[in-house]
């Protein structure tokens, strides 16, 4: 049964990232750890394997629709190892908490901005 | 799309964009998407569609360099659990764009917000 649920979870999280163009990684940690049982670590870099193979699958229809940027893309791919030593470095020097709360807040400000250009569209 | 834009002042920019999905990607897990497409929607004025489509291009390049690090540097990736669970994953990103084709544009932006809020309340909660 939870390995039916994890299956069903998956569906979900590919499905999200499809509709809004993430990894679906947000819904595939929880299914790898609640549902099949893996820890946090394994959980997260197991999800990164299937973010891969989701974005392949995911990309490849959106260019079918005309929808990919291939250039911009690999620009953006090829920089990220940048950031996540960036990232690895800020993590080590500065709360968690703090970082939780400044990430959160981002996120409420990206929100709001899109809603806002969405709205005068 | 800004018209007057020099080629180096766009690369600039889509390097800022990578470097921060790094950097979140690295600090909290999350895939680059949830910084990659509201900054090509606000900053590079992308549609919602294009958006999407260039930032799951670049989550397979992003998501292969953490999988890479992970499963290579410390066997932490359970590669038949994640091949058989990218089965459905995948059955359910191409019900999501085959969707996403059919809906206004601006649907997807809400839709997006909704999960930004959604992070947001979960970051704060945590």
């Amino acid at each position: 049964m939870s390995a039916l649920a994890a299956a069903l979870i998956c569906l979900a999280g590919g499905m999200t990232g499809g509709l809004v163009g993430v990894g679906g990684g947000i819904l595939f940690v929880p299914a790898l750890t609640v549902f099949i049982g893996l820890s946090q670590v394994e959980g997260e870099s197991t999800s990164l394997l299937m973010i891969v193979f989701v974005a392949i699958v995911g990309a490849y229809r959106q260019s079918g629709y005309g929808n990919v940027r291939l250039r911009e893309a690999l620009i953006i791919g090829a920089l990220s190892p940048l950031g996540v030593l960036v990232g690895v470095t800020v993590a080590n020097h500065v709360s968690e908490r703090a970082l939780q709360l400044a990430f959160a807040a981002l996120a409420l400000f990206m929100a709001v901005q899109l809603v806002r250009r969405a709205r005068a569209s | 799309m800004p018209a007057a834009e020099s080629p180096d002042h766009a690369l600039l920019k889509l390097a800022a964009v990578g470097t921060l999905a790094g950097i979140f990607s690295g600090l909290f897990g999350v895939g680059g998407g949830t910084v990659i497409v509201p900054l090509l929607i606000l900053w590079f004025g992308y549609g919602e569609r294009l958006a999407t489509g260039t930032s799951l291009a670049a989550i397979v390049i992003i998501g292969l360099f953490g999988a890479l690090a992970q499963g290579g540097f410390y066997g932490n990736v359970h590669v038949a659990t994640a091949l058989l669970l990218s089965v459905p994953a995948a059955v359910g990103v191409v019900l999501g764009t085959a969707i996403q084709q059919r809906i206004p544009q601006r649907a997807v932006s809400y839709l997006f917000a909704l999960l930004l809020v959604a992070i947001a309340v979960e970051l704060i909660l945590s």
